[in-house]
């Protein structure tokens, strides 16, 4: 608004300390070859995972699979900087009555939480949606920092199509993203931030690269009017890539340039790591992309590494299916993600060369909610 | 709705995008010799020369004529637009002149500042009226880049929001003009060193006008590829009792910078504000040598910081050319190797290379 002269003096939002502590973390989960294991689907989400390999959705079912995920041993270490949880699976334990976050605190993985109360629609808009779970969220983030979480995530959600984005969504959803990051911030956890553009459409790698482009534009520039420190934040944000009803197929490196060059025309040096969504890619695509953009000759001054979902666990779901027989092998399903992804984060991936199982399916559900 | 339409094609792209590089590559930097004809006359005034259009032209034959291997050092020059058309001794143009040296020539193209009404004396740039065919005339009589400088200054309720986001708007209007012509444009927002403010407000100001600037830039469509940004330094006011080092200027400078202009912008070019040459000179060398993420080139684009001594030597008197070229060289090559972090302070200073070269309000 033109209407205002305030003047910034700087009122400084973090102490040092805070600051350092922050920044801390954030290195801590993008370290050299580590990356965050997105466990965070909600009650809702979860169902649609486990009705596809025939499983009930009750809390045990839910505590069951978490479980197979969090007992893998100590490979994971070297490829796991963080976990994100759902607020349910914070307060769990496994059979033994450990906490799970005891479990994974114990592996020296960083715990997060996810804090946003879903999308509600922008009225006025075609299809469009804010993210909901501002309010009171200082005083959950002070107990989630409590019960041990020092990362927090929350989802924006973009999509294009005709005359979408609209500049009232782009401008809302960064808003609101500013506000959660700031609040976080004040609480001693470092916000992840993820303003995803879906890829549902037929645009192509071009369209996804604009859009990206303005959404992360309109992302940091709040930032710095909420005076977000960005050396203790990440961000997630979707590789650019074209959407899923889009004829023309794309390598892996045209995805990464198109990806690497979006985010260095937006994403200041001071971020520490670029934590990628998934967003429906099958786990072998999710993989090589990533390494494909951690291959990229373009100058990358962020740790370029994952934040995956379905991408590092439909192999282990479809491994487990519901049987306790099953979870040793589902766990090692994950290991063998996480590992790969571990090196993906480096450039370092050779490829599976199996074509196949879960691994190739692409994991693509019309307009992905969590 | 975001639809694209894109600004530049792939082959303008490529043309901007290899011209920034040039002005900056290995450890060059620019000699901002864009004085208007009132700037100039200050700077005559204190040598005792006359500010006659032959005095101007006389000052940068000398310049412009050191040898070649100036090259090494200077990658681009920014000329005020008589300049541009003005001619050695022989008759040679100027620019022709640099061009054969293998350094890109520049053209300062905005109009001076305008006053915002209702702010406490704050101003935006004018200049863009025609400033297409303007850019278009200067590319056919050989420039390849623009400059635009905007503004803001730190005092009671300043900067506004409205003198950062009129002239970060103005910054990126010339911007989009300049890359339709083929001119890469130097990006300037000076947050200018007036004031008794610490270096701790002088970043989060310098901060926020970044911002700005780069949100702008991305609005309006600019490639930022085929851009060079050119801001102050991070450092105290010139009435802060406080003193900073070298190492404390670079660590702001670099926090700032690095907070705030994306990868993607290929040089950083800093205006010596009123520094002393040598002060120019050891700050660049502490900001190369900081140990923050660097993603861009760090290097300079001084007019004061490079041309002092050599005015001093010079004193109106075409028998003190040598000398006039020894000095500019001198700060020259001392530059570009701060540009690379391998400046090593001689130890010697001349009156001139210390001495502030501080213009309250300084407009060029």
């Amino acid at each position: 608004c033109l209407l205002s002269v305030t003047m910034p003096h700087s009122y400084p939002a973090l102490s040092a300390e805070q600051k350092k502590e922050l920044s801390d973390i954030a290195l801590r989960i993008v370290a050299p070859g580590k990356g965050i294991l997105a466990a965070d689907e909600s009650v809702g989400s979860m169902a649609k995972r486990l009705s596809q390999i025939g499983v009930e959705n009750t809390e045990e079912n839910r505590r069951l699979y978490r479980q197979v995920l969090f007992s893998a041993d100590d490979r994971v270490k070297k490829c796991i900087g963080g976990v994100i949880f759902f607020h349910e699976t914070l307060y769990q334990k496994d059979d033994n009555g450990v906490p799970f976050v005891r479990t994974i605190q114990d592996k020296g993985i960083v715990v997060g939480i996810k804090v946003d109360k879903g999308v509600v629609p922008l009225a006025g808009t075609d299809g469009e949606t804010t993210t909901q779970g501002l309010d009171g969220l200082s005083e959950r983030c002070a107990q989630y920092k409590k019960d041990g979480a020092d990362f927090a995530k929350w989802r924006c959600v973009l999509k294009i199509s005709e005359r979408t984005p609209s500049a009232l969504a782009i401008l809302e959803n960064a808003n609101v993203l500013a506000r959660y990051a700031s609040i976080c911030q004040q609480n001693g956890i470092v916000p992840i931030v993820e303003p995803e553009i879906l890829p549902d459409g037929d645009h192509d790698l071009k369209r996804c690269q604009f859009v990206t482009e303005k959404v992360l534009a309109a992302v940091y520039k709040a930032l710095s009017d909420h005076h977000v420190y960005l050396e203790g934040t990440l961000l997630k944000p979707n590789m650019v890539t074209p959407g899923h009803a889009c004829p023309i197929k794309y390598t892996p490196e045209e995805i990464a340039m198109a990806t690497v060059t979006a985010l260095r025309r937006t994403v200041p040096p001071a971020v520490p790591g670029v934590t990628f969504l998934s967003g429906g890619q099958s786990e072998e695509e999710a993989s090589l992309n990533l390494n494909a953009i951690n291959r990229c000759p373009l100058p990358r001054p962020w740790a370029l590494t994952f934040s995956y979902g379905r991408a590092l666990q439909a192999s282990a779901l479809n491994a487990w299916r519901g049987q306790q027989d099953n979870a040793g092998a589902a766990t090692e399903e994950f290991i063998k993600r996480a590992e790969v992804n571990g090196l993906a984060a480096q450039g370092k991936y050779e490829g599976s060369g199996e074509d196949g199982g879960a691994a190739a399916q692409s994991l693509y559900v019309a307009n992905h909610a969590y | 709705m975001a639809h694209r339409f894109p600004a530049l094609t792939q082959e303008q792209k490529k043309e901007l995008s290899e011209i920034a590089q040039r002005i900056v590559a290995n450890g060059k930097g620019i000699l901002a010799a864009d004085e208007s004809v009132g700037t100039m006359g200050n700077r005559l005034q204190r040598i005792k020369v006359e500010n006659t259009e032959e005095n101007r032209r006389q000052f940068r034959e000398i310049l412009f004529s050191v040898d070649s291997s100036i090259n090494q050092s200077i990658g681009g020059v920014i000329l005020f637009h008589e300049t541009l058309y003005q001619k050695d001794s022989q008759g040679k143009l100027f620019r022709n002149i640099l061009k054969e040296k293998g350094i890109v020539v520049g053209i300062k193209l905005d109009q001076g500042a305008a006053p915002l009404a209702g702010t406490n004396k704050e101003t935006t740039i004018q200049g863009h009226d025609g400033l297409s065919e303007r850019c278009a005339q200067y590319k056919k009589d050989g420039v390849d880049f623009g400059k635009w400088r905007a503004v803001l200054r730190i005092a009671d309720q300043c900067p506004s929001s409205l003198a950062i986001q009129e002239n970060a708007n103005a910054l990126a209007r010339y911007a989009s003009i300049c890359q339709q012509n083929g001119l890469v444009p130097i990006v300037e927002p000076e947050v200018i060193p007036d004031g008794d403010h610490d270096l701790e407000h002088c970043q989060y100001v310098t901060e926020k006008v970044l911002a700005a600037v780069y949100k702008a830039l991305n609005d309006h469509h600019v490639y930022l590829e085929g851009t060079l940004l050119k801001p102050n330094m991070v450092t105290a006011g010139h009435a802060c009792t406080k003193k900073y080092t070298p190492e404390q200027v670079a660590m702001a400078t670099v926090t700032a910078l690095h907070r705030t202009v994306p990868a993607a912008v290929p040089g950083i070019c800093f205006l010596s504000g009123g520094m002393s040459e040598e002060d120019a000179t050891l700050n660049l060398n502490a900001i190369n040598l900081c140990h923050l993420p660097k993603p861009w080139k760090l290097s300079f684009s001084y007019g004061r910081a490079l041309q002092a001594s050599a005015l001093a030597a010079w004193g109106g008197k075409a028998a003190n050319k040598k000398a006039t070229q020894e000095a500019f060289m001198k700060r020259a090559v001392a530059n570009c190797q701060a540009a690379k972090g391998q400046y090593v302070h001689s130890g010697s200073s001349e009156a001139a290379s210390t001495q502030s070269l501080f213009t309250a309000c300084y407009t060029y």
